[in-house]
């Protein structure tokens, strides 16, 4: 069975951008251990003769011809944009307490 | 921060031997982004060419640019790559406002080409250089950072994304790591870099424009003692844009490595800011592993399993690669490999090889395009091409040399005239009057007086020393103002002293 650590799951956190609590780290490292070991016995049962799924469908190449389609105006681009500036998405300081 | 002494770079190559390794991303020319139908026009207003599957909305699906795969195919097939039968996107996930999914649509262990090489001339030697894989993804938006000192990223208050970029399709084309290459490892880097900008677009899938970003460079490098089979741990230096620039980083990065490693300090394998102004590179973030950035294939899309049928349609279709068509040129036009190196390097081919067409001789369209005018491109600061003067017009200046209307002065005057946009070479002779006195009275008549005035050296003449001629064309040209035939002169001058030429 696959052990998930605390330092895992804080690590996950943080690449998530997600800030947990000591007690959320414990409890969420419970939670998905339970999940992954569940995951776990998929694999055991699906054997070396089936695959991988990573799309229900069994299609290849859908493909677009290149050509141009209309876009949304800024405006429309913008309308749930938190906030704007000269016609941009307005973001907070990318660099900060790292 | 601490600050590094450098080592000198002939200190830093006697005890070490760098390795190097360049991801090259190749913005495609597409008309529409990789997943959507957006336009990828440059210069729109900001984020007049996006929509909600670029944006990254809740409930838009990706379809994949059919020629976005085309071209990958065809460049995979350019750098001798294997093309896999069966290929699959991957989302790689990050936190970054220029991606506004949240993550970039790229491809991980499945790349659409792998296992290929290209071969770059170096000082008039073959250097091969093994790519490990070129793979398809996405573009980013462009961040505009408000309130730091010099739009710089560090500093800022907040930052503006314009999103017309995120989704063009990339190709990302990596190579395995470089070895081999010692002390020429900058130039190396370089001409390789070069190669595939030449290759790309004789592929015609970019016009690889490194000056608008279109063609990006990263490169790692890492230097291990020599002797040492093991490579060291490298660095990563990001957004290396200009053919010049790339020479620069490898050379600061090796003189940066020895002087870390000299000192027993260690390198962090981090990413690393180029710095044009100097060349030098400062330490940006340390690098991610692999697994932070949690890739998983791309659900909303289905694999790309390019035909066989396709792929040799593909490689039936490619053009003569530019190697082999510049040696072909190299030997109709006489050059040497060094020359033809430089004429590559100054971006010279397709202008010669226009004029060529235009009717100039090889010599000539080489000579004018290297010469003058790569010097005017050189003092502008611009590329040869951006010059205001066209194949055809240097052609025509050439065609005057040649039936003796322009000597090569006034040849240089009627350049400097187009170059200045007085008109056409045959307009700029006009109104600046620079025919050559072919007049045969008028050029007489200056002749006598110049053996008149010169009597010493005219009996020299006489007396069988030819070569003291010279100074009587001299004072030909000059009374004439430089707009005489200088050969037509000195015939003219032997002929009146009655002396074999």
């Amino acid at each position: 069975m696959p052990g998930i650590t605390r330092e895992e799951v804080a690590h996950l956190a943080r690449l998530a951008r997600l800030e947990l609590k000591a007690e959320e780290l414990d409890h969420f490292a419970g939670q998905l251990d339970d999940i992954i070991g569940a995951v776990a016995r998929v694999s055991e049962v699906a054997d070396q003769d089936v695959p991988p799924t990573s799309h229900p469908l069994p299609l290849t190449n859908v493909m677009r011809v290149d050509e141009v389609r209309p876009s949304l105006t800024p405006q429309q681009a913008l309308a749930c944009a938190p906030a704007q500036e000269q016609q941009r998405f307005k973001v907070p300081q990318i660099l900060g307490e790292e | 921060m601490t600050v590094t002494e450098l080592v000198s770079y002939e200190d830093a190559l006697a005890a070490y031997d760098p390795v190097m390794g360049l991801e090259v991303h190749v913005e495609l020319g597409t008309k529409t982004k990789m997943f959507c139908g957006c336009s990828t026009a440059l210069g729109a207003e900001p984020n007049t060419q996006t929509c909600p599957t670029c944006l990254g909305l809740p409930g838009s699906l990706p379809v994949v640019n059919a020629t976005g795969v085309e071209s990958a195919i065809k460049i995979g097939l350019a750098l001798n790559c294997e093309i896999a039968e069966w290929c699959r996107f991957a989302r790689k996930n990050y936190f970054y406002p220029d991606m506004p999914k949240n993550f970039q649509t790229s491809q991980y262990d499945e790349p659409i080409a792998y296992n290929g090489y290209l071969d770059v001339d170096v000082d008039g030697e073959v250097f091969r250089v093994e790519i490990e894989r070129a793979h398809m993804e996405e573009d980013t938006g462009k961040s505009t950072h408000v309130g730091g000192a010099t739009g710089r990223i560090h500093g800022a208050q907040h930052s503006l994304l314009d999103y017309n970029r995120a989704g063009i399709p990339l190709i990302e084309i990596v190579t395995k790591p470089i070895v081999g290459a010692g002390e020429k490892a900058p130039e190396v880097a370089k001409a390789y870099v070069t190669e595939l900008r030449e290759l790309i677009k004789s592929l015609g899938v970019s016009e690889a424009r490194m000056e608008m970003g279109q063609m990006r460079c990263d490169v790692n490098l890492s230097l291990r003692p020599r002797g040492v089979e093991k490579f060291g741990t490298r660095s990563e230096t990001k957004n290396v844009n200009s053919l010049r620039s790339v020479e620069r980083a490898v050379r600061f990065e090796v003189q940066r490595h020895a002087a870390v490693l000299d000192d027993g300090g260690t390198i962090i394998q981090e990413t690393r800011h180029f710095h044009e102004e100097d060349g030098s590179t400062t330490s940006g973030r340390v690098k991610e592993e692999a697994e932070d950035y949690r890739y998983f294939p791309e659900p909303d899309l289905v694999p790309v399993a390019p035909t066989r049928a396709w792929v040799e349609e593909l490689r039936g279709g490619l053009p003569e690669l530019p190697r082999v068509y510049r040696n072909r040129l190299r030997e109709e036009w006489g050059l040497s490999r060094h020359e033809m190196q430089s004429v590559l390097n100054a971006g010279a081919i397709d202008l010669i090889t226009a004029t060529i067409d235009e009717g100039a001789p090889a010599d000539q369209a080489r000579k004018w395009w290297m010469g003058e005018l790569a010097r005017r491109a050189n003092e502008d600061g611009v590329e040869l091409a951006a010059l205001p003067i066209t194949p055809a017009q240097v052609a025509r200046v050439c065609a005057l040399v040649k039936e003796g209307s322009l000597n090569d002065k006034l040849a240089r005057q009627t350049i400097e005239g187009v170059l200045a946009g007085e008109g056409g070479p045959d307009e700029v002779v006009t109104k600046r009057g620079l025919k050559v006195v072919s007049d045969e009275g008028a050029l007489g008549t200056a002749v006598d007086e110049a053996i008149a005035a010169n009597a010493a050296i005219a009996d020299k003449i006489r007396g069988g020393k030819v070569a003291a001629a010279g100074a009587l064309v001299g004072a030909v040209m000059k009374a004439t103002r430089g707009q005489a035939d200088a050969a037509r002169v000195r015939e003219l001058i032997l002929e009146k002293l009655g002396v074999e030429g």
